[in-house]
């Protein structure tokens, strides 16, 4: 009897992408910068309240010598112009301009699959049709579809299920958050169509594959063989662009929040306080520096940890 | 390559009267009108708003009203307007183009008010594609040329910095430094070549960065391809075998990149707009769509489309004068 045999684990794709992750420097640095951030997000604004008493939302009473108040210890990035500690409003901004990033990719990442993926699998007329619609779409300022799902589904219009999520995760009957949480649902219904494209190529270079054949011998529904087969061998292309939507998504709903249509006061996120900020540039520049720093730190986090991605899951296509 | 480029130029009719449509849909989809404010209305006014402007009548008539204004129809005969093209033929007055007046602009057409408007977004946006392209291209043939040194590293980080930074952000911090620290350039508003300066820089980072990249990318996969090693094995030096063959190649993804991208110059300098206070067409959409002014709205989305549609058209039969091996049938 032979002892002793040393049995080989054979690496999956997984394993082997992940070992490729932590080569990249660059990308393990946005990772730790992540989590870093999430962490703070999460527990910072609390750790703030116990040891000094500040909160994102509350305006001191005394005097007129704390609003605007210039970076010092007491106040590590200085104070707004009601008076409010910045770091707190930062790291309370945070929480909302991060699930903007998660919530919204999660919404493009499911219309956008599902859209490309039975685009590609039915082919021929529907495909054609269903592409079509995709470009027409491409061709309407997203400013005009995001301004319209926000006044037809917001306010009293809300539907149900999003007021539902927002009580949830942010206390019942909040009328304004549950307005955010609108926003991010309509964020990602604007940002599914590069996916849906992405998707679909993947699963039109698949389908004609033996274990589609094979399921389909096999009496796989159309539906089964969409979902239980092609769609999680698209999973490598999906996760690397997932990770470069969730910037996107983030300067985007920054970009609305500076003109005033995302999320509005007493809520606030990068976006909206970066906007806040602009106001008073040239006399209290820590107002925009802080929140605008703290982002551009977390997107370009992102950025390098979506590079990474990719490169680690798809190390054939080309780099940019 | 005739026949495709009139073919193609044809398509770009009924997709944009499509988008048009869409648009159309969208906005009366969306609740509220442009007479909507604080105080109620009386129904008396009301009524009398809806019929001077014809939206008491039932929509699929406003529709088709709505489409034959924005392409063409015969003038009616008491009909005094001046907007549009307009043309006689065969005895009829035709009447092309024409989206009308604008709703919250009382008296000023959409055409006027775009063809007064477009010039300075114009000029920022075609001015910051050109620096960011070379700016793009510089630093992404030296980050492909130099791969793994000291100056590809740099370059791409420098990218990345540009794609992570919000022009929101990058702009006002530009206007403290050279307008407000040190009196470079004007901090904002319209007038003088200096005053282009500080917006143009803003708004051409994210592009230069984009381009940079795809620069990058491009370069590195033609310097493998065989006709690079054909090239340098029939003795060319190495400039010729850079700028009359890799380069061709190796910007084709910039050249694909060059579509969405003016499109989005042209219509996204919103944010650069606000911050140096420029009278440009980007904004006036946003209190277009804001004031639910309708006819401005789709004038501004039916002339944006057709632009990019012709933009694309353009970047496709640039490919064939890029890539020989690329052709149209």
């Amino acid at each position: 009897m032979v002892e002793n045999v040393e049995i080989i684990k054979g690496t999956s794709l997984w394993r082997d992408a992940w070992k490729r992750l932590l080569k990249n420097k660059l990308a393990v640095f946005g990772l730790v910068v992540l989590a870093i951030m999430a962490l703070l997000v999460i527990f910072g604004p609390e750790i703030i309240y116990l040891t000094t008493g500040f909160t994102a939302d509350g305006i001191p009473e005394d005097g007129n010598l704390i609003k605007s108040f210039p970076p010092s210890l007491i106040h590590p990035m200085g104070t707004d112009e009601a008076g409010r500690d910045m770091l707190a409003r930062v790291l309370q901004g945070g929480r909302i301009s991060l699930m903007v990033g998660i919530i919204s990719t999660f919404v493009s990442l499911i219309v956008g699959v599902s859209y490309g993926a039975i685009a590609g699998y039915l082919g021929g007329r529907i495909d054609n049709l269903m592409m079509r619609v995709v470009d027409m779409i491409y061709a309407i300022p997203y400013i005009l579809i995001v301004i319209v799902l926000l006044s037809v589904f917001g306010g009293q219009n809300t539907p149900g299920w999003i007021s539902f999520l927002s009580d949830t995760f942010g206390g019942a009957g909040n009328q304004g958050l549950s307005q955010i949480f609108m926003l991010f649902f309509a964020l990602g219904l604007v940002s599914w169509l590069t996916m849906a494209r992405v998707v679909r190529g993947q699963v039109l270079s698949l389908k004609n594959q033996e274990f589609v054949v094979a399921a389909k011998a096999t009496g796989v529904s159309t539906f089964g063989i969409i979902f239980r087969h092609l769609v999680p061998n698209t999973l490598g292309p999906v996760i690397v662009y997932a990770t470069l939507t969730v910037p996107s998504v983030m300067l985007t709903e920054a970009f609305l929040s500076y003109l005033g249509l995302g999320v509005q006061a007493p809520f606030a996120s990068w976006g909206s306080l970066a906007s806040d900020g602009i106001r008073n540039i040239a006399i209290f520049p820590w107002q925009l520096i802080f929140p605008g720093l703290t982002m551009a730190l977390t997107l370009f986090s992102l950025n390098f940890l979506g590079d990474g991605l990719r490169d680690a899951l798809d190390p054939q296509t080309r780099k940019f | 390559m005739l026949s495709f480029i009139l073919r193609r130029l044809l398509i770009i009719i009924p997709m944009a009267l499509l988008v048009v449509t869409l648009t159309w849909g969208l906005i009366r989809i969306a609740p509220g009108t442009f007479y909507d404010s604080d105080k109620k209305l009386p129904p008396a006014i009301k009524a009398n708003i809806e019929k001077k402007y014809g939206l008491d009548k039932p929509w699929y008539q406003q529709y088709f009203l709505m489409l034959g204004n924005v392409t063409c129809r015969i003038k009616g005969t008491d009909e005094i307007t001046e907007n549009g093209l307009q043309f006689s033929l065969a005895g009829y007055d035709f009447k092309c183009l024409d989206f009308g007046d604008s709703l919250k602009y009382q008296g000023q057409s959409v055409n006027e008010i775009i063809r007064r408007h477009l010039p300075y977004s114009a000029t920022i946006g075609i001015l910051a594609y050109l620096l960011a392209l070379m700016v793009g291209l510089s630093a992404g043939i030296i980050a492909a040329l130099k791969q793994n040194t000291f100056w590809d590293y740099g370059s791409m980080a420098l990218a990345m910095l540009g794609l992570s930074v919000p022009n929101f952000v990058f702009g006002p911090i530009l206007v403290l430094f050279f307008a407000i620290g040190i009196y470079l350039f004007p901090p904002a508003r319209w007038g003088g070549f200096s005053a282009v300066i500080l917006p143009v820089i803003t708004l051409s980072a994210i592009y230069a960065a984009y381009i940079a990249r795809l620069t990058r990318a491009g370069m590195l996969e033609v310097m493998r391809s065989d006709y690079i090693r054909t090239a340098r094995a029939k003795g060319l030096d190495e400039k010729t075998v850079l700028l009359r063959h890799a380069l061709r190649g190796g910007i084709i993804p910039v050249v694909s990149f060059t579509g969405p991208a003016l499109a989005g110059l042209l219509a996204g300098t919103v944010v650069v707009e606000r911050v140096f206070a420029i009278p440009g067409l980007g904004n006036i959409f946003i209190q277009s769509v804001l004031n639910r002014d309708e006819p401005l709205t789709l004038g501004i989305v039916a002339f944006l489309s057709i632009l990019i549609m012709i933009f694309n058209l353009a970047v496709d039969v640039s490919y064939g004068f890029l890539d020989p091996r690329i052709r149209y049938e």
